[in-house]
């Protein structure tokens, strides 16, 4: 990879007001990939995600997209080609899931073109992509959390932006709709969009990245496709959790299975009592 | 949850035990030094062991009429009216879990101001002897439409009952001026009163208010525990055992209590209520019973000193001590909000 | 909602919320005639309607324009020019106790008539012109000390409240060291009139609103971004930092315009935009329906305060802050029964 991708960052410190999370870091999200960051609690992946979307200023270094810094353009440019879906938006009282999703078309409209039959389309698209049709006349904040987070995506898709950042889009939702938004991002992807998640579960993250991002501490450990990167002795490493890393039956890339502490240890114990 | 109770004390822990009890000694200094100077220094400065003597020996010499009859009386005052409000706003903060609150934006000191407003113009009240008992049935009065408007029984959110409180302020606002147009010698009489001070206040003001006083400040110390429980929402405190709607009509009885006696004795002074919580918040962290007995040492401790600096800085006239808090307060407040991250709120 | 395109261009309408804003606006319009035919020379409606077209007879002509139509259009300008500014407040704030009367600003127009008033002596326009530099220096220092890395809405309520707690003692003192006399006209002035206004402080208002308002309602489409929050608006192309900055500043200006010409009235800011988005059933019904219920309540309550006390000529301070208490009493108590 000689040029640059459209997206990467370089010598990043990002920090919140004091507190350095992540020093020279450097990132390049390839184009059209599906990269999903790991890593352990408080490792800075969320404050990657941020920093890659301009939402919080590094310290130093820059964020690049198209080979320019990402603060240079004008902020509705960037807004058309990179959205994200944050952890954990304000929800307005009073108001209803179409209008809110409605919202992501802000970037696209002005002020005599408020809302025009493009906008009337991304946010029918997004709703029915993210099955919230049904409940567009619904106060958001009478949803569940499940159903809040499918809007928020929503609104995050009718932005209709070719690259997509999303942080930890499977939180709040049942084993069934984890895979659904999983399964959608994938068809995004397949669409051509480049996509970027925060995922916590790394059976998940091997299962759909193209590209995994591996972070600890502040620092990219490993980066790679998920058969090259994700060993045992990788998790081992990173979340300080022996285990094994088999074939997924079902997909064919790597599964990893937490060793059994626990009853290795009763059994330890067991047999010491024995003795 | 019971991994964090189980576990042995941490040294965290213990640090912060520690740095409790240094700042609690450190606010008990600071009180005794502030309740010396008061009893010292004034128009006329008399010595600390003049003090001390008359105190023990009341004789008829000029310092001992002073110290006896004006500079204990004021000082006295003085500790009761800051513990009182400090206590009352801590736990008008705890109650809406909302750190803006405080009796002045709760109406409750509006609530007195309007009573003493109508004995002043309507009833020809003119001692601050009258002024107590009106003040005290104004605040009661506000503070339990308060909370009825905040939503009495079910789930009184923070929002509503500030919005409750602000409503009220707003009526007696309205009737307060109305009044005042209509009554132009009344108001010459109010904006005495009105901007908080302990100068004309007689000596037997403390006595008047002593027993609301005690049972006010009782109460809240007692309810520590129960604020704790509260803090952590009313689900949880529930499913701890506590009784939320039981520890609100303490909470507010007893913010009442302080209130009342406390305005009524004074004149509204804001903002100590607003102050003493987050300086002890900053000092010993979120537990409740920490904050309340810090706020009845440090409620005082800035009142005095802001009274005894009225009495220096203007020498010899003063600065009437609501004025002084709320120079004093502001700065530290704002400084206070700017280095803390306002994340909880 | 209702969307009209034409040319590529489109425009979105909340169709109950423009019903809302011409019906309030043409309340407001309704009650200012009814004040311009009471006073202590009852004029018939026809009369005034004549002597507005400019075929008047010169008695009628004097009263309506030397005395009555300043009074009226300084309550309507003032009340659109408050409710406009209580709108843009409680949305940047995402508060709605966010209103100029909880930031500061009131109370620092208050300090700054105040020291015109009791210390320079002064009158009139000096007062008016002490009430917009104590505010805009107000709202510049409370947004200085808010200002880390960037405006947290709540650090400014929080700053807001914080300084006005300083100018509230200062400005009880000022009136406590004050004679009485001096003291009964500043409390005046502090309670809010419209009491002999002239045309001067129609045109300081007017202007404020003019120049104001348009920008406002232009850089009022980001709020709704805001409103989900500062990365969620960042994220959608808004620059934050700079609409907020135009936003307040620009509501501060509504808000002094208005302190200068009647003085600090209360309550208007505050519940205007709440009750024009209950009216209107949105919870961002915008800033122009706030305007209009801003302007209809402060002429109803204009109204009130000429009907209330036969021969006595009440500020409208204490009329506005009466009538908004009791409504917003009322609608706790319906809302306790409503939600949950």
């Amino acid at each position: 990879m000689t040029t640059d991708p459209r997206l990467s960052a370089h010598d990043l410190t990002l920090a919140y007001d004091k507190r350095v999370v992540a020093e020279q870091l450097d990132v390049r999200i390839a184009d059209g990939s599906f990269t999903v960051v790991v890593g352990p609690n408080a490792c800075g992946k969320s404050t990657l995600l941020k920093a890659l979307a301009r939402v919080l200023k590094p310290q130093s270094g820059a964020v690049l997209l198209d080979g320019q810094a990402i603060a240079s353009y004008p902020s509705k440019h960037v807004a058309k080609q990179l959205g994200m879906l944050p952890q954990s938006p304000i929800v307005p009282g009073g108001i209803v899931v179409e209008e809110l999703v409605g919202r992501g078309r802000f970037a696209h409209q002005r002020l005599l073109r408020q809302w025009s039959p493009e906008d009337e389309a991304a946010v029918a698209a997004a709703m029915r992509l993210t099955e919230v049709s049904d409940l567009a006349d619904r106060f958001v904040d009478e949803l569940s959390g499940g159903q809040r987070q499918r809007v928020w995506l929503a609104m995050a898709l009718a932005q209709q932006t070719p690259i997509l950042l999303l942080d930890e889009p499977t939180t709040f939702l049942d084993l069934s709709h984890q895979f659904e938004v999983l399964d959608l991002c994938a068809e995004l992807h397949e669409q051509g969009r480049t996509i970027v998640a925060v995922l916590h579960d790394l059976n998940h993250a091997c299962r759909y990245a193209t590209e995994l991002i591996v972070m600890k501490a502040g620092e990219v450990v490993a980066q790679g496709s998920p058969a090259e990167v994700m060993t045992a002795r990788l998790v081992e490493d990173v979340f300080a959790m022996p285990c094994r890393v088999i074939d997924d039956p079902e997909t064919g890339t790597p599964m990893v299975v937490p060793a059994d502490r626990h009853r290795r240890r009763a059994s330890r114990t067991a047999e010491a009592a024995r003795a | 949850m019971t991994a964090v109770l189980a576990a042995p004390p941490s040294s965290p822990h213990r640090k912060r035990g520690k740095r409790r009890w240094i700042g609690f000694a450190l606010a008990l200094t600071v009180l005794v030094v502030m309740f010396a100077l008061s009893v010292a220094i004034g128009s006329r400065t008399i010595a600390l062991s003049t003090v001390w003597q008359v105190l023990w020996h009341p004789d008829s010499t000029p310092e001992s009429v002073i110290v006896h009859d004006l500079r204990l009386p004021r000082t006295l005052l003085g500790f009761g009216v800051g513990a009182a409000l400090g206590l009352a706003g801590t736990v008008m903060q705890a109650l809406t879990r909302n750190p803006l609150a405080e009796p002045g934006l709760l109406g409750v000191n509006l609530g007195a101001s309007t009573a003493v407003v109508i004995a002043i113009a309507f009833l020809g009240v003119t001692t601050a002897t009258g002024y107590v008992w009106f003040a005290f049935a104004g605040a009661a009065l506000t503070s339990a439409a308060v909370f009825a408007l905040g939503g009495a029984g079910r789930h009184p959110t923070p929002e509503r009952q500030i919005l409750a409180g602000v409503s009220i302020t707003a009526v007696l606002g309205a009737i307060v001026w109305a009044v005042l147009v209509l009554r132009r010698e009344a108001f010459d009489r109010y904006r005495h009163w009105d901007v908080g001070s302990f100068s004309d206040r007689d000596s037997g003001t403390v006595l008047r208010i002593l027993p609301f006083l005690a049972a006010g400040i009782l109460l809240a110390l007692v309810l520590g525990r129960q604020l704790n429980a509260l803090s952590l929402g009313d689900e949880s405190a529930t499913s701890l055992g506590a009784h939320p709607v039981r520890i609100r009509a303490l909470g507010l009885l007893a913010v009442t209590l302080l209130c009342g006696a406390a305005t009524a004795a004074a004149g509204p002074i804001w903002f100590l209520g607003l102050a003493v919580p987050y300086a002890a918040r900053m000092i010993v962290g979120t537990d409740h019973r920490w904050i309340l007995a810090f706020a009845v040492v440090l409620g005082p401790a800035l009142l005095l000193g802001a009274d005894v600096l009225g009495r220096v800085l203007v020498a010899p006239a003063e600065l009437p001590v609501g004025v002084v808090t709320a120079f004093l307060g502001a700065p530290l407040f704002i400084a206070l909000c700017r280095r803390r991250r306002l994340s909880s709120l | 909602m209702t969307v009209l395109r034409a040319a590529g261009w489109s425009v979105r309408v909340h169709t109950r919320a423009l019903i809302v804003g011409v019906v309030l606006l043409l309340v407001a319009l309704a009650v200012a005639l009814v004040n311009l035919t009471t006073g202590d020379f009852p004029i018939p409606v026809a009369d005034v309607l004549r002597s507005l077209a400019g075929r008047g007879d010169a008695g009628t002509d004097f009263i309506v324009y030397e005395l009555r139509l300043p009074r009226v259009l300084v309550t309507l300008l003032v009340g659109a020019a408050l409710g406009a500014s209580g709108a843009v407040f409680q949305s940047l704030t995402r508060n709605p106790l966010g209103s100029p009367d909880f930031v500061g600003l009131t109370t620092g127009a208050a300090t700054g008539a105040l020291i015109v008033l009791l210390i320079a002596d002064g009158s009139g326009a000096q007062v008016g012109a002490g009430a917009i530099v104590g505010c805009v220096v107000t709202a510049v220092a409370v947004y200085l000390l808010a200002f880390r890395r960037g405006v947290q809405p709540f650090r400014l309520i929080l700053m807001g409240i914080g300084v006005s707690a300083l100018l509230e003692a200062l400005n009880s003192y000022l009136i406590y060291r004050a004679r009485l006399n001096e003291a009964i006209a500043a409390q005046v002035w502090l309670i809010g009139s419209v009491n002999g206004r002239g045309w001067t402080e129609v045109v300081i208002v007017a202007v404020a609103v003019v120049v104001l308002v348009p920008v406002v309602v232009y850089f009022g489409r980001d709020l709704k971004m805001l409103a989900l929050g500062d990365e969620m608006a960042v994220l959608h192309g808004v620059r934050v930092e700079r609409t907020r900055a135009v936003l307040a500043l620009a509501a501060v200006g509504l808000s002094a315009g208005a302190t200068a010409a009647a003085g600090p009235i209360a309550f208007v800011a505050l519940a205007a935009p709440p009750l024009a988005a209950r009216l209107s059933r949105s919870p961002s019904a915008g800033i122009l329906p706030a305007a209009a219920m801003g302007a209809a309540l402060l002429c109803a309550g204009d109204w009130a305060a000429q009907n209330a006390l036969p021969g006595n000529d009440i500020p409208v301070g204490v009329v506005t802050a009466a009538l908004g208490g009791v409504y917003l009493t009322w609608l706790l108590f319906r809302e306790r029964g409503a939600r949950r």
